[in-house]
């Protein structure tokens, strides 16, 4: 793996101005050139309008309780069945077809089609926690998978607790693939969360408000709030792994 | 409290590994020595209740608890030496029994650090401490000299004498360099006596 490249100030500086001239640029060769692509600074202020009213934060908490929802659903129940599977094989071998064709079939296949099953509501909880589950499930599989087994035996022999020894050896042994599989399947379940509100339209989240722009042209809308998806994902992003990085200093990790 | 092996046998693969073990380990410190690849060790995960035998049978060990140095160190590199103690111990740690057994050892001073950073030999005696330590009825103890200077050597045969008295403990060395004192038992696997 390459080293990972930092955003740097200067950077993302100089692509807001490309974007701003861009924006200028169009307003200035055509008579609604605005409309076709709002400015960074247009949206900017957009979005502080929509932060003092009450209806923003409604739809943000909406959005994000559901597609959260969803990761914490979904995260459970990866965890508890990479358990079973590392445990019986025929869980495991079970459970892959299902997981491989999750993996492999388009987001927007599996939203349609729930949208026959489920109501606009359930749709965001349901989609985000099937996009969670073959990161998070795998991962922790594999985490499981890489448990030294002589130290099990150790454990064995000595009559280590159960409680004991999940906390000494195979939560250390898994919090590095959980950690890693939360931060890809946080900005997934993000992603395809607000696809399925733009789908299935459920009332008063973000998923409505983007589609609400988009129908009436409302472009610095649009970015804001697209802005307010990158930023709620980046802080629960946060919360979370923080969370996790005390769990694994009180492991010892 | 007795360990009796009579007539045990295992192989892998059609290929023998332990051909009629038969030995008695009372308390004290019954010796188990051999070249490298007789079968050492085998023995020992058997006893241990990790492996099973062909034929055979091992008594004096029913709901006996055993404490064990694995071939390997088997330690949580991740925690520090004392945390390695409690990882084991659980309630039953005490700070002052486990800081005076490092000290026997020759670990003073080291219980804080992580254990990635100790070395090979430091490994070595703080599994030995972790299985001196534990609540036990008898001690196995694979190769717990291995990587060690002379000195820890004579340390570690100290503490064991020391601390495992009353109870049998199998000590599997190949190299053989330890005087054995009135009390100790020699096995060895080609003439098990």
């Amino acid at each position: 793996m390459g080293p990972k490249t930092a955003l740097r100030p200067w950077a993302v500086a100089f692509w807001l101005l490309v974007w701003q001239g861009a924006s200028m640029a169009l307003a200035a060769l055509y008579p609604h050139g605005h409309l076709l692509l709002a400015s960074p600074l247009s949206a900017l202020v957009r979005l502080g309008q929509l932060a003092v009213t009450e209806v923003f934060w409604r739809s943000v908490a909406r959005s994000a309780l559901h597609i959260f929802g969803g990761f914490l659903l979904s995260c459970a129940a990866a965890m508890a069945l990479a358990a079973l599977a590392a445990r019986f094989r025929a869980v495991r071998e079970l459970l892959a077809p299902l997981v491989a064709a999750v993996k492999a079939v388009p987001v927007v296949s599996f939203i349609i089609l729930a949208l026959v099953w489920l109501d606009a509501e359930s749709l965001p909880l349901f989609i985000s926690a099937l996009m969670v589950f073959p990161p998070v499930y795998l991962n922790v599989l594999a985490g499981i998978d890489s448990t030294d087994p002589k130290l099990l035996e150790m454990a064995r022999v000595f009559r280590v607790p159960f409680r004991r020894t999940l906390k000494g050896i195979w939560l250390p042994q898994m919090l590095p693939y959980f950690r890693a599989a939360v931060s890809l399947a946080l900005g997934l379940c993000w992603k395809a969360g607000v696809a399925a509100e733009v789908i299935g339209l459920p009332a008063g989240t973000v998923g409505e408000r983007l589609y609400t722009a988009k129908v009436y042209f409302q472009t610095p809308d649009l970015f804001a709030w697209t802005a307010v998806i990158l930023a709620v994902s980046a802080l629960l992003e946060r919360l979370f792994l923080a969370g996790m990085d005390r769990l694994a200093g009180k492991v010892g990790v | 409290m007795e360990i009796i092996v009579r007539d045990l046998c295992k192989s892998y693969g059609g290929r023998p590994v332990l051909d009629h073990v038969t030995f008695t380990a009372g308390p004290g410190i019954t010796w188990l020595r051999d070249p490298s690849g007789a079968g050492k060790t085998t023995l020992l995960r058997i006893l241990l209740g990790l492996e099973t035998a062909d034929s055979g049978t091992v008594s004096g060990l029913e709901g006996k608890r055993l404490a064990a140095v694995f071939q390997e160190d088997r330690l949580l590199e991740h925690l520090d030496a004392r945390r390695n103690l409690r990882f084991v111990l659980g309630p039953a740690y005490e700070e002052g029994a486990a800081l005076s057994l490092l000290a026997e050892l020759g670990l003073a001073g080291e219980e804080g650090k992580p254990v990635r950073v100790f070395s090979g030999g430091m490994k070595r005696r703080l599994a030995l401490a972790r299985a001196l330590l534990a609540p036990s009825d008898a001690l196995v103890l694979d190769e717990p000299f291995a990587g060690l200077d002379e000195e820890n050597r004579r340390r570690c045969l100290e503490a064991i004498r020391r601390r495992s008295a009353g109870k049998p403990v199998l000590l599997v060395t190949h190299d053989g360099g330890e005087d054995p004192l009135p009390g100790d038992r020699n096995v060895t696997f080609k003439n098990c006596t």
